[in-house]
Protein backbone atom coordinates (compact mmCIF):
# COMPACT_ATOMS: atom_id res chain seq x y z
CA UNK A 1 0.00 0.00 0.00
CA UNK A 2 0.96 3.52 -1.31
CA UNK A 3 1.42 6.06 1.60
CA UNK A 4 0.11 9.36 1.18
CA UNK A 5 3.39 11.28 -0.38
CA UNK A 6 4.21 14.43 1.12
CA UNK A 7 4.11 17.07 -1.25
CA UNK A 8 6.90 19.30 -2.55
CA UNK A 9 8.50 22.02 -0.04
CA UNK A 10 6.44 25.09 -1.15
CA UNK A 11 3.65 23.77 0.54
CA UNK A 12 5.79 22.49 3.52
CA UNK A 13 4.02 25.05 6.09
CA UNK A 14 0.17 23.64 5.43
CA UNK A 15 1.48 20.31 5.30
CA UNK A 16 3.41 21.09 8.52
CA UNK A 17 -0.17 22.38 10.07
CA UNK A 18 -1.83 19.61 8.85
CA UNK A 19 0.51 17.06 10.17
CA UNK A 20 0.74 18.70 13.93
CA UNK A 21 -2.05 16.59 15.45
CA UNK A 22 -0.41 13.78 14.22
CA UNK A 23 3.16 14.78 15.73
CA UNK A 24 1.28 15.61 19.10
CA UNK A 25 -0.32 12.50 19.03
CA UNK A 26 3.09 10.70 18.43
CA UNK A 27 4.91 12.06 21.94
CA UNK A 28 4.12 9.68 24.35
CA UNK A 29 5.45 6.89 22.31
CA UNK A 30 8.35 9.03 21.79
CA UNK A 31 8.77 9.99 25.06
CA UNK A 32 8.55 6.21 26.43
CA UNK A 33 11.15 5.55 23.26
CA UNK A 34 14.26 8.12 24.51
CA UNK A 35 13.56 7.67 27.82
CA UNK A 36 13.56 3.83 28.31
CA UNK A 37 14.03 2.11 24.95
CA UNK A 38 17.29 4.54 24.51
CA UNK A 39 17.66 6.01 27.35
CA UNK A 40 17.39 3.19 30.14
CA UNK A 41 19.31 0.91 27.30
CA UNK A 42 22.20 3.33 27.05
CA UNK A 43 22.48 3.80 30.79
CA UNK A 44 22.89 -0.09 31.01
CA UNK A 45 25.48 0.20 28.89
CA UNK A 46 26.95 2.82 30.71
CA UNK A 47 26.85 1.12 33.67
CA UNK A 48 28.94 -1.46 32.34
CA UNK A 49 31.90 0.86 32.27
CA UNK A 50 31.76 1.66 35.72
CA UNK A 51 32.89 0.27 38.93
CA UNK A 52 29.24 -0.10 40.35
CA UNK A 53 28.35 -2.36 42.95
CA UNK A 54 25.60 -2.07 45.34
CA UNK A 55 24.50 1.50 43.61
CA UNK A 56 25.28 3.01 40.27
CA UNK A 57 28.64 5.27 40.08
CA UNK A 58 29.53 6.97 37.68
CA UNK A 59 33.34 6.18 37.35
CA UNK A 60 35.06 4.76 33.93
CA UNK A 61 37.08 1.33 34.47
CA UNK A 62 37.02 0.59 31.18
CA UNK A 63 36.37 -2.89 30.78
CA UNK A 64 37.34 -4.35 34.04
CA UNK A 65 33.83 -5.57 34.51
CA UNK A 66 33.73 -7.54 31.16
CA UNK A 67 37.15 -8.96 32.48
CA UNK A 68 35.14 -10.06 35.26
CA UNK A 69 32.35 -11.34 33.61
CA UNK A 70 34.16 -13.60 31.26
CA UNK A 71 36.31 -14.57 34.09
CA UNK A 72 33.09 -15.74 36.44
CA UNK A 73 32.59 -19.44 36.12
CA UNK A 74 28.64 -18.32 36.60
CA UNK A 75 28.53 -16.83 33.80
CA UNK A 76 30.55 -18.53 31.51
CA UNK A 77 28.29 -21.66 32.40
CA UNK A 78 25.43 -19.78 32.14
CA UNK A 79 26.10 -18.95 28.53
CA UNK A 80 26.93 -22.43 27.68
CA UNK A 81 23.90 -23.75 28.95
CA UNK A 82 21.96 -20.78 26.86
CA UNK A 83 23.95 -21.83 23.47
CA UNK A 84 23.17 -25.63 23.86
CA UNK A 85 19.39 -24.58 24.46
CA UNK A 86 19.21 -22.60 22.37
CA UNK A 87 20.11 -25.10 19.62
CA UNK A 88 18.26 -27.90 20.66
CA UNK A 89 14.98 -26.17 22.00
CA UNK A 90 14.76 -23.89 18.05
CA UNK A 91 15.44 -27.04 16.07
CA UNK A 92 12.78 -29.60 18.30
CA UNK A 93 9.90 -27.13 18.21
CA UNK A 94 11.09 -26.43 14.59
CA UNK A 95 10.89 -30.13 13.42
CA UNK A 96 8.29 -31.07 15.86
CA UNK A 97 5.60 -28.19 14.78
CA UNK A 98 6.68 -28.99 10.93
CA UNK A 99 5.51 -32.84 11.55
CA UNK A 100 2.36 -31.39 13.45
CA UNK A 101 1.43 -28.95 11.06
CA UNK A 102 1.84 -31.78 8.47
CA UNK A 103 0.34 -34.37 10.21
CA UNK A 104 -3.11 -31.84 10.90
CA UNK A 105 -2.87 -31.09 6.79
CA UNK A 106 -3.93 -34.39 6.02
CA UNK A 107 -7.81 -33.23 5.63
CA UNK A 108 -8.16 -35.44 9.41
CA UNK A 109 -11.08 -35.47 11.29
CA UNK A 110 -11.31 -33.56 14.62
CA UNK A 111 -8.47 -30.66 13.17
CA UNK A 112 -9.68 -28.27 15.35
CA UNK A 113 -9.78 -30.30 18.60
CA UNK A 114 -6.17 -31.39 17.39
CA UNK A 115 -4.73 -27.85 16.91
CA UNK A 116 -6.42 -26.24 20.29
CA UNK A 117 -4.49 -29.41 22.11
CA UNK A 118 -1.51 -28.67 20.35
CA UNK A 119 -1.48 -24.68 20.98
CA UNK A 120 -3.13 -24.55 24.42
CA UNK A 121 0.37 -24.73 26.04
CA UNK A 122 1.73 -21.31 24.49
CA UNK A 123 -1.50 -19.47 25.62
CA UNK A 124 0.31 -20.17 29.47
CA UNK A 125 2.80 -18.91 31.22
CA UNK A 126 6.30 -19.98 31.51
CA UNK A 127 6.34 -20.43 35.42
CA UNK A 128 3.13 -22.52 35.06
CA UNK A 129 4.46 -24.46 32.34
CA UNK A 130 8.01 -24.82 34.61
CA UNK A 131 5.62 -25.65 37.94
CA UNK A 132 3.61 -28.55 36.05
CA UNK A 133 6.98 -30.18 34.78
CA UNK A 134 9.01 -29.60 37.67
CA UNK A 135 6.01 -31.65 39.29
CA UNK A 136 5.74 -34.10 36.15
CA UNK A 137 9.50 -35.10 36.09
CA UNK A 138 9.65 -35.18 39.97
CA UNK A 139 12.05 -38.24 40.55
CA UNK A 140 10.23 -39.40 43.35
CA UNK A 141 7.01 -39.21 42.94
CA UNK A 142 6.48 -38.54 39.12
CA UNK A 143 7.30 -39.65 35.46
CA UNK A 144 9.96 -42.16 36.79
CA UNK A 145 7.91 -43.83 39.57
CA UNK A 146 5.09 -44.41 37.03
CA UNK A 147 6.96 -45.88 34.54
CA UNK A 148 8.74 -48.08 37.17
CA UNK A 149 5.27 -49.26 39.11
CA UNK A 150 4.76 -50.78 35.83
CA UNK A 151 7.07 -52.71 36.39
CA UNK A 152 10.83 -51.47 34.84
CA UNK A 153 12.36 -51.30 38.00
CA UNK A 154 15.26 -49.83 36.72
CA UNK A 155 13.87 -47.22 34.82
CA UNK A 156 15.86 -43.81 35.62
CA UNK A 157 14.39 -40.61 34.05
CA UNK A 158 16.18 -37.93 37.54
CA UNK A 159 17.26 -35.56 34.90
CA UNK A 160 15.87 -32.77 36.89
CA UNK A 161 18.18 -33.71 39.77
CA UNK A 162 20.90 -34.48 37.66
CA UNK A 163 23.54 -31.95 36.95
CA UNK A 164 24.59 -33.09 33.03
CA UNK A 165 21.01 -33.31 32.31
CA UNK A 166 18.67 -30.77 33.89
CA UNK A 167 19.44 -28.27 30.69
CA UNK A 168 17.28 -31.08 28.54
CA UNK A 169 14.55 -31.15 30.97
CA UNK A 170 14.40 -27.25 30.23
CA UNK A 171 14.36 -27.67 26.57
CA UNK A 172 11.49 -30.41 26.83
CA UNK A 173 9.37 -28.04 28.49
CA UNK A 174 10.01 -25.30 26.57
CA UNK A 175 9.55 -27.43 23.39
CA UNK A 176 6.37 -28.25 24.97
CA UNK A 177 5.01 -25.12 25.35
CA UNK A 178 6.47 -23.65 22.01
CA UNK A 179 5.78 -26.25 19.16
CA UNK A 180 1.95 -24.85 19.02
CA UNK A 181 3.15 -21.88 18.10
CA UNK A 182 5.47 -23.23 14.70
CA UNK A 183 2.64 -25.48 13.96
CA UNK A 184 0.11 -22.72 13.76
CA UNK A 185 2.49 -20.70 11.77
CA UNK A 186 3.50 -23.76 9.33
CA UNK A 187 -0.05 -24.46 9.02
CA UNK A 188 -0.99 -21.14 7.59
CA UNK A 189 2.02 -21.55 5.28
CA UNK A 190 1.10 -25.47 4.36
CA UNK A 191 -2.73 -23.89 3.44
CA UNK A 192 -1.04 -21.37 1.14
CA UNK A 193 0.37 -24.50 -1.12
CA UNK A 194 -1.25 -24.54 -4.02
CA UNK A 195 -3.22 -27.80 -4.81
CA UNK A 196 -1.93 -27.95 -8.47
CA UNK A 197 1.15 -29.22 -7.10
CA UNK A 198 -0.10 -32.29 -5.45
CA UNK A 199 -1.94 -33.38 -8.59
CA UNK A 200 1.23 -32.86 -10.31
CA UNK A 201 3.08 -34.89 -7.85
CA UNK A 202 0.73 -37.80 -7.78
CA UNK A 203 0.78 -38.20 -11.01
CA UNK A 204 4.63 -37.89 -11.38
CA UNK A 205 4.07 -40.92 -8.79
CA UNK A 206 6.24 -39.04 -6.30
CA UNK A 207 5.71 -39.75 -2.92
CA UNK A 208 3.94 -37.40 -0.27
CA UNK A 209 7.09 -37.37 1.87
CA UNK A 210 9.51 -36.67 -0.69
CA UNK A 211 6.97 -33.41 -1.87
CA UNK A 212 6.83 -32.36 1.56
CA UNK A 213 10.86 -32.94 2.13
CA UNK A 214 12.13 -31.12 -1.22
CA UNK A 215 9.22 -28.89 -2.43
CA UNK A 216 6.86 -27.65 0.34
CA UNK A 217 9.47 -27.24 3.29
CA UNK A 218 11.63 -24.52 0.54
CA UNK A 219 8.28 -23.33 -0.10
CA UNK A 220 7.89 -22.43 3.44
CA UNK A 221 11.19 -20.99 4.79
CA UNK A 222 10.14 -17.62 5.16
CA UNK A 223 7.54 -18.82 7.78
CA UNK A 224 10.43 -20.86 9.31
CA UNK A 225 12.76 -18.21 9.22
CA UNK A 226 9.85 -15.96 11.46
CA UNK A 227 9.34 -18.76 13.83
CA UNK A 228 12.99 -19.39 14.15
CA UNK A 229 13.57 -15.72 15.38
CA UNK A 230 10.35 -15.90 17.81
CA UNK A 231 12.18 -19.08 19.51
CA UNK A 232 15.36 -17.40 19.36
CA UNK A 233 14.05 -14.33 20.93
CA UNK A 234 12.56 -16.42 23.93
CA UNK A 235 16.30 -18.23 24.19
CA UNK A 236 17.29 -15.01 25.06
CA UNK A 237 14.74 -14.03 27.33
CA UNK A 238 14.54 -17.55 29.31
CA UNK A 239 14.51 -16.95 32.68
CA UNK A 240 10.81 -17.27 34.19
CA UNK A 241 10.36 -21.07 33.27
CA UNK A 242 14.15 -21.74 34.69
CA UNK A 243 13.05 -19.67 37.81
CA UNK A 244 10.04 -22.02 38.16
CA UNK A 245 11.04 -25.13 37.04
CA UNK A 246 15.07 -25.21 38.58
CA UNK A 247 16.03 -22.07 40.33
CA UNK A 248 19.03 -21.95 38.11
CA UNK A 249 20.29 -25.89 39.67
CA UNK A 250 21.34 -28.17 41.19
CA UNK A 251 24.13 -26.02 41.40
CA UNK A 252 24.73 -23.82 38.70
CA UNK A 253 24.34 -26.47 36.42
CA UNK A 254 20.63 -24.53 34.40
CA UNK A 255 21.72 -21.40 35.27
CA UNK A 256 21.42 -18.57 32.47
CA UNK A 257 22.37 -15.10 31.47
CA UNK A 258 19.10 -13.69 32.29
CA UNK A 259 18.84 -14.85 35.52
CA UNK A 260 22.37 -14.30 36.06
CA UNK A 261 21.63 -10.21 35.30
CA UNK A 262 18.68 -10.15 37.74
CA UNK A 263 20.62 -12.04 40.28
CA UNK A 264 23.31 -9.04 40.19
CA UNK A 265 20.89 -6.73 39.59
CA UNK A 266 18.82 -7.33 42.55
CA UNK A 267 20.30 -9.58 44.92
CA UNK A 268 24.27 -9.67 44.30
CA UNK A 269 24.81 -5.93 44.68
CA UNK A 270 26.87 -5.86 41.50
CA UNK A 271 25.13 -3.41 38.94
CA UNK A 272 28.39 -3.14 37.34
CA UNK A 273 28.54 -6.73 36.56
CA UNK A 274 25.12 -7.48 35.82
CA UNK A 275 25.44 -4.59 33.46
CA UNK A 276 28.17 -5.89 31.45
CA UNK A 277 26.11 -8.82 31.38
CA UNK A 278 22.79 -7.48 30.01
CA UNK A 279 25.29 -5.85 27.33
CA UNK A 280 26.65 -8.90 25.73
CA UNK A 281 22.89 -10.65 25.70
CA UNK A 282 21.95 -6.86 24.24
CA UNK A 283 24.94 -7.45 21.23
CA UNK A 284 23.89 -10.60 20.87
CA UNK A 285 19.89 -10.57 20.18
CA UNK A 286 20.63 -7.53 17.98
CA UNK A 287 23.60 -9.39 16.22
CA UNK A 288 20.93 -12.42 15.86
CA UNK A 289 17.87 -10.45 14.97
CA UNK A 290 18.73 -6.94 13.45
CA UNK A 291 19.34 -8.15 9.85
CA UNK A 292 15.80 -10.06 9.98
CA UNK A 293 14.27 -7.13 11.59
CA UNK A 294 15.66 -5.23 8.91
CA UNK A 295 14.65 -7.38 5.73
CA UNK A 296 11.07 -8.16 7.14
CA UNK A 297 10.17 -4.90 8.21
CA UNK A 298 12.01 -2.06 7.82
CA UNK A 299 13.46 -1.95 4.11
CA UNK A 300 11.80 0.16 1.89
CA UNK A 301 9.18 -2.27 -0.27
CA UNK A 302 9.26 -1.53 -4.16
CA UNK A 303 5.83 -1.68 -5.63
CA UNK A 304 4.12 -4.66 -4.05
CA UNK A 305 1.21 -5.86 -6.11
CA UNK B 1 -10.92 -34.65 29.79
CA UNK B 2 -11.72 -35.85 25.64
CA UNK B 3 -9.68 -37.02 23.54
CA UNK B 4 -9.86 -37.48 19.71
CA UNK B 5 -10.79 -40.24 18.81
CA UNK B 6 -9.93 -42.46 15.61
CA UNK B 7 -13.44 -41.27 13.50
CA UNK B 8 -15.71 -43.98 13.69
CA UNK B 9 -18.63 -44.48 11.10
CA UNK B 10 -18.65 -44.62 7.30
CA UNK B 11 -16.06 -43.13 5.96
CA UNK B 12 -16.18 -43.93 2.24
CA UNK B 13 -12.23 -43.82 1.37
CA UNK B 14 -10.16 -46.84 2.09
CA UNK B 15 -8.83 -46.56 5.45
CA UNK B 16 -5.58 -47.44 4.17
CA UNK B 17 -2.02 -47.38 6.57
CA UNK B 18 -1.46 -44.55 5.81
CA UNK B 19 -4.58 -42.88 7.55
CA UNK B 20 -3.79 -45.04 10.25
CA UNK B 21 0.17 -44.05 10.72
CA UNK B 22 -1.46 -39.84 10.52
CA UNK B 23 -4.13 -40.41 13.51
CA UNK B 24 -1.42 -42.63 15.29
CA UNK B 25 1.21 -39.58 15.57
CA UNK B 26 -1.75 -36.98 16.02
CA UNK B 27 -3.06 -39.47 19.11
CA UNK B 28 0.64 -39.93 20.64
CA UNK B 29 1.22 -36.59 20.41
CA UNK B 30 -1.95 -34.83 21.62
CA UNK B 31 -0.84 -37.59 24.40
CA UNK B 32 2.43 -35.39 25.10
CA UNK B 33 0.44 -32.28 25.11
CA UNK B 34 -2.44 -33.18 27.43
CA UNK B 35 0.13 -35.30 30.28
CA UNK B 36 1.02 -32.39 32.26
CA UNK B 37 -2.36 -30.71 32.08
CA UNK B 38 -4.02 -34.01 33.25
CA UNK B 39 -1.31 -34.68 35.72
CA UNK B 40 -2.31 -31.07 37.46
CA UNK B 41 -5.77 -32.11 37.07
CA UNK B 42 -5.62 -35.75 39.15
CA UNK B 43 -2.89 -34.23 41.87
CA UNK B 44 -5.29 -31.44 42.31
CA UNK B 45 -8.19 -33.56 43.41
CA UNK B 46 -5.80 -36.21 45.45
CA UNK B 47 -5.12 -36.06 49.17
CA UNK B 48 -1.70 -36.03 50.10
CA UNK B 49 -1.63 -39.49 51.42
CA UNK B 50 -2.62 -40.73 48.11
CA UNK B 51 0.10 -38.16 46.24
CA UNK B 52 2.84 -39.77 48.56
CA UNK B 53 2.02 -43.58 46.68
CA UNK B 54 2.88 -41.64 43.07
CA UNK B 55 0.46 -42.93 40.73
CA UNK B 56 0.52 -39.47 39.24
CA UNK B 57 -1.09 -40.35 36.26
CA UNK B 58 -4.00 -42.26 37.67
CA UNK B 59 -7.84 -40.96 39.07
CA UNK B 60 -7.98 -40.23 42.50
CA UNK B 61 -9.00 -42.75 44.48
CA UNK B 62 -10.47 -40.70 47.56
CA UNK B 63 -11.82 -37.38 44.95
CA UNK B 64 -11.48 -34.13 46.99
CA UNK B 65 -11.51 -30.47 45.85
CA UNK B 66 -10.22 -29.12 49.75
CA UNK B 67 -6.76 -28.53 47.67
CA UNK B 68 -8.71 -25.83 45.35
CA UNK B 69 -9.80 -24.32 48.43
CA UNK B 70 -6.86 -24.27 50.19
CA UNK B 71 -4.76 -22.87 47.18
CA UNK B 72 -7.58 -20.11 46.18
CA UNK B 73 -7.59 -18.48 50.49
CA UNK B 74 -5.20 -19.70 52.66
CA UNK B 75 -2.20 -21.41 50.39
CA UNK B 76 0.71 -19.26 52.58
CA UNK B 77 3.46 -16.91 50.82
CA UNK B 78 6.22 -16.20 52.84
CA UNK B 79 4.48 -15.07 56.22
CA UNK B 80 0.87 -14.29 54.99
CA UNK B 81 -1.41 -17.14 54.81
CA UNK B 82 -4.27 -15.86 52.38
CA UNK B 83 -3.71 -17.90 49.13
CA UNK B 84 -3.65 -17.09 45.70
CA UNK B 85 -6.75 -14.99 45.37
CA UNK B 86 -4.69 -11.89 46.49
CA UNK B 87 -2.60 -12.64 43.43
CA UNK B 88 -5.55 -12.83 41.51
CA UNK B 89 -7.16 -9.65 42.12
CA UNK B 90 -4.06 -7.64 41.97
CA UNK B 91 -3.17 -9.26 38.81
CA UNK B 92 -7.10 -8.08 37.89
CA UNK B 93 -6.14 -4.65 39.04
CA UNK B 94 -2.82 -4.87 36.81
CA UNK B 95 -4.33 -6.31 33.57
CA UNK B 96 -7.45 -3.98 33.30
CA UNK B 97 -5.84 -0.57 33.18
CA UNK B 98 -2.77 -1.77 31.40
CA UNK B 99 -4.54 -3.43 28.65
CA UNK B 100 -6.42 -0.78 27.73
CA UNK B 101 -4.29 1.94 28.05
CA UNK B 102 -1.56 0.01 25.98
CA UNK B 103 -4.19 -0.66 23.32
CA UNK B 104 -5.59 2.92 23.81
CA UNK B 105 -1.86 4.41 23.16
CA UNK B 106 -0.53 1.66 20.65
CA UNK B 107 -3.54 2.26 18.00
CA UNK B 108 -3.47 6.09 18.32
CA UNK B 109 0.53 5.40 17.96
CA UNK B 110 -0.05 3.42 14.91
CA UNK B 111 -2.85 5.65 13.30
CA UNK B 112 -0.22 8.81 13.30
CA UNK B 113 2.23 6.50 11.85
CA UNK B 114 0.31 5.21 9.21
CA UNK B 115 -1.90 8.22 7.52
CA UNK B 116 0.22 11.04 8.45
CA UNK B 117 4.14 11.73 7.45
CA UNK B 118 5.41 13.20 10.40
CA UNK B 119 9.29 13.62 10.67
CA UNK B 120 11.23 11.05 12.70
CA UNK B 121 8.16 8.85 12.41
CA UNK B 122 9.76 5.95 11.20
CA UNK B 123 13.05 5.96 12.92
CA UNK B 124 10.52 5.78 16.11
CA UNK B 125 8.60 2.67 14.56
CA UNK B 126 12.54 1.04 13.83
CA UNK B 127 12.99 1.73 17.41
CA UNK B 128 10.10 0.23 18.74
CA UNK B 129 10.19 -2.72 16.69
CA UNK B 130 14.00 -3.42 17.76
CA UNK B 131 12.98 -2.94 21.11
CA UNK B 132 10.74 -5.83 21.16
CA UNK B 133 13.38 -8.06 20.33
CA UNK B 134 15.47 -7.12 23.37
CA UNK B 135 15.42 -8.76 26.71
CA UNK B 136 13.85 -6.44 29.46
CA UNK B 137 17.32 -7.21 31.77
CA UNK B 138 19.00 -4.49 29.02
CA UNK B 139 16.70 -1.78 30.26
CA UNK B 140 15.52 -3.00 33.50
CA UNK B 141 18.02 -1.75 36.22
CA UNK B 142 17.89 1.85 35.30
CA UNK B 143 14.09 1.64 35.34
CA UNK B 144 14.10 0.94 38.63
CA UNK B 145 16.05 3.53 39.47
CA UNK B 146 14.43 6.12 37.06
CA UNK B 147 10.74 4.71 38.82
CA UNK B 148 12.03 5.57 42.13
CA UNK B 149 13.35 8.63 41.40
CA UNK B 150 9.57 9.77 39.79
CA UNK B 151 8.48 7.83 43.13
CA UNK B 152 5.98 5.24 40.92
CA UNK B 153 8.33 2.45 41.71
CA UNK B 154 6.75 -0.53 43.96
CA UNK B 155 2.95 0.62 43.05
CA UNK B 156 0.38 -0.39 40.88
CA UNK B 157 0.77 2.86 38.59
CA UNK B 158 4.96 2.15 38.52
CA UNK B 159 3.79 -1.61 37.18
CA UNK B 160 0.96 -0.48 34.33
CA UNK B 161 3.38 2.38 33.19
CA UNK B 162 5.59 -0.90 32.54
CA UNK B 163 2.99 -2.60 30.79
CA UNK B 164 2.18 0.45 28.55
CA UNK B 165 5.75 0.77 27.77
CA UNK B 166 6.80 -2.73 26.84
CA UNK B 167 3.45 -3.21 25.26
CA UNK B 168 3.94 -0.08 22.82
CA UNK B 169 6.04 -2.04 20.22
CA UNK B 170 4.14 -4.63 19.83
CA UNK B 171 0.57 -2.66 19.65
CA UNK B 172 1.91 -0.42 17.44
CA UNK B 173 2.93 -2.79 14.97
CA UNK B 174 -0.22 -4.69 14.77
CA UNK B 175 -2.33 -1.34 14.27
CA UNK B 176 0.34 -0.45 12.01
CA UNK B 177 0.30 -2.70 9.66
CA UNK B 178 -3.79 -3.45 9.77
CA UNK B 179 -4.33 -0.01 9.38
CA UNK B 180 -1.61 -0.07 6.08
CA UNK B 181 -4.36 -2.89 4.83
CA UNK B 182 -7.24 -0.67 4.47
CA UNK B 183 -8.12 1.35 1.65
CA UNK B 184 -6.41 4.62 1.81
CA UNK B 185 -8.81 6.00 -0.11
CA UNK B 186 -11.73 6.41 2.40
CA UNK B 187 -9.35 8.32 4.55
CA UNK B 188 -8.26 10.77 1.50
CA UNK B 189 -12.36 11.61 1.15
CA UNK B 190 -12.45 12.13 4.68
CA UNK B 191 -9.65 14.41 4.91
CA UNK B 192 -11.03 16.03 1.60
CA UNK B 193 -14.37 16.65 3.42
CA UNK B 194 -12.15 18.72 6.05
CA UNK B 195 -12.13 16.08 8.63
CA UNK B 196 -9.72 16.36 11.45
CA UNK B 197 -7.35 14.20 12.79
CA UNK B 198 -9.84 13.15 15.68
CA UNK B 199 -12.72 13.05 13.66
CA UNK B 200 -10.87 10.45 11.09
CA UNK B 201 -9.93 8.01 13.68
CA UNK B 202 -13.37 8.56 15.49
CA UNK B 203 -15.10 8.08 12.69
CA UNK B 204 -13.22 6.45 9.92
CA UNK B 205 -10.62 4.21 11.08
CA UNK B 206 -12.14 2.88 14.65
CA UNK B 207 -15.50 1.85 13.15
CA UNK B 208 -13.34 -0.42 10.53
CA UNK B 209 -10.69 -1.57 13.59
CA UNK B 210 -12.90 -4.24 15.71
CA UNK B 211 -10.72 -6.99 14.07
CA UNK B 212 -7.42 -5.70 15.29
CA UNK B 213 -8.82 -4.77 18.67
CA UNK B 214 -10.13 -8.29 19.67
CA UNK B 215 -6.71 -9.79 18.65
CA UNK B 216 -4.83 -6.83 20.75
CA UNK B 217 -6.76 -7.42 23.68
CA UNK B 218 -6.38 -11.67 23.01
CA UNK B 219 -2.87 -10.62 23.16
CA UNK B 220 -2.45 -8.14 25.69
CA UNK B 221 -4.38 -10.17 28.32
CA UNK B 222 -2.55 -13.64 28.09
CA UNK B 223 0.76 -11.43 27.53
CA UNK B 224 0.16 -9.23 31.02
CA UNK B 225 -1.55 -11.97 32.86
CA UNK B 226 1.73 -14.12 32.02
CA UNK B 227 4.29 -12.07 32.79
CA UNK B 228 6.45 -12.76 35.63
CA UNK B 229 9.93 -10.61 35.65
CA UNK B 230 8.17 -6.94 35.46
CA UNK B 231 5.65 -7.95 37.91
CA UNK B 232 7.81 -9.39 39.85
CA UNK B 233 10.49 -6.37 39.86
CA UNK B 234 7.75 -2.89 39.95
CA UNK B 235 4.39 -4.07 41.59
CA UNK B 236 6.09 -4.26 45.15
CA UNK B 237 4.83 -6.37 48.04
CA UNK B 238 1.23 -5.67 47.67
CA UNK B 239 0.40 -5.69 44.53
CA UNK B 240 2.87 -8.89 43.54
CA UNK B 241 0.64 -10.91 40.03
CA UNK B 242 -0.63 -14.53 40.25
CA UNK B 243 2.32 -15.68 38.33
CA UNK B 244 4.42 -14.37 41.30
CA UNK B 245 2.87 -15.31 44.04
CA UNK B 246 2.29 -18.57 42.28
CA UNK B 247 6.11 -19.12 42.29
CA UNK B 248 5.99 -17.98 45.64
CA UNK B 249 3.58 -20.51 47.03
CA UNK B 250 5.32 -23.25 45.36
CA UNK B 251 8.77 -22.97 45.81
CA UNK B 252 9.49 -21.12 48.84
CA UNK B 253 7.65 -23.63 51.34
CA UNK B 254 9.37 -25.41 54.03
CA UNK B 255 9.01 -28.80 54.97
CA UNK B 256 7.36 -30.89 52.52
CA UNK B 257 5.95 -29.77 49.35
CA UNK B 258 1.81 -29.36 49.65
CA UNK B 259 1.69 -31.02 46.02
CA UNK B 260 -2.09 -31.20 45.91
CA UNK B 261 -2.59 -27.27 46.79
CA UNK B 262 0.45 -26.66 44.66
CA UNK B 263 -1.36 -28.15 41.55
CA UNK B 264 -4.53 -26.26 42.19
CA UNK B 265 -3.11 -23.11 42.69
CA UNK B 266 -0.66 -23.64 39.14
CA UNK B 267 -3.67 -24.40 37.66
CA UNK B 268 -6.15 -21.30 38.70
CA UNK B 269 -3.26 -18.82 37.86
CA UNK B 270 -3.44 -20.43 34.21
CA UNK B 271 -7.58 -20.31 33.94
CA UNK B 272 -7.59 -16.70 32.53
CA UNK B 273 -5.38 -17.03 29.78
CA UNK B 274 -6.61 -20.79 28.48
CA UNK B 275 -10.07 -19.25 28.97
CA UNK B 276 -9.14 -16.44 26.85
CA UNK B 277 -7.31 -19.07 24.46
CA UNK B 278 -10.54 -21.81 24.29
CA UNK B 279 -12.64 -19.09 23.71
CA UNK B 280 -11.36 -16.85 20.88
CA UNK B 281 -10.60 -20.26 18.76
CA UNK B 282 -8.62 -18.96 15.77
CA UNK B 283 -8.35 -15.27 16.71
CA UNK B 284 -5.86 -16.39 19.00
CA UNK B 285 -3.77 -17.80 15.96
CA UNK B 286 -4.82 -14.70 14.20
CA UNK B 287 -3.41 -13.26 17.15
CA UNK B 288 0.00 -15.22 16.92
CA UNK B 289 0.61 -15.11 13.35
CA UNK B 290 -0.06 -11.00 13.47
CA UNK B 291 2.00 -9.99 16.43
CA UNK B 292 4.85 -12.66 15.20
CA UNK B 293 7.52 -10.35 17.46
CA UNK B 294 5.96 -11.49 20.85
CA UNK B 295 8.58 -13.87 22.46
Amino acid sequence: MDKPKAMAGSRAYSLWRRQAPAAIALIPAAVMVVTIYLGAMLWTVRLSFSSSKMLPVFDLVGLQQYDRLFATERFVLSSWHIALFGVLFIAGSLAIGFLLAVFIDQKVRFEDAFRTIFLYPYSMSFIVTGLAWQWFLNPSLGLQKVVRDLGFANFTFDWLVQPDLVMFTLVIAAIWQASGLVMAILLAGLRGVDSELWKATQIEGIPTWRVYMSIVLPMLSPMLVTASVLLAVSVAKLYDLVVAMTKGGPGLSSEVPAKFIMDNFFERANVGLGSAAATMLLVTVVALVGPWIYVEHLRPRRNKA
Amino acid sequence: MTVATVPQGARPKTFDKGRLLVYAVLLIASAFFLTPLWVMLMTSFKTMAEIRQGQILAWPQHFTVDAWFKAWSSACTGLTCDGIRVGFWNSIRILVPSVILSIALGGLTGYAMTFYRVRGANLLFAILLIGAFIPYQVFIYPMVRLFSIIGIYDSLTGIVVVHIVFGLSLMTLLFRNYFSSLPIELFNAARVDGAGFLTILRHVVLPMSAPIIIVATILQVTGIWNDFILGLTFAGRDNRPMTVLLNNIVNSQQGEAAYDVDMAATILTAIVPLAVYFASGRWFVRGVAAGAVKG
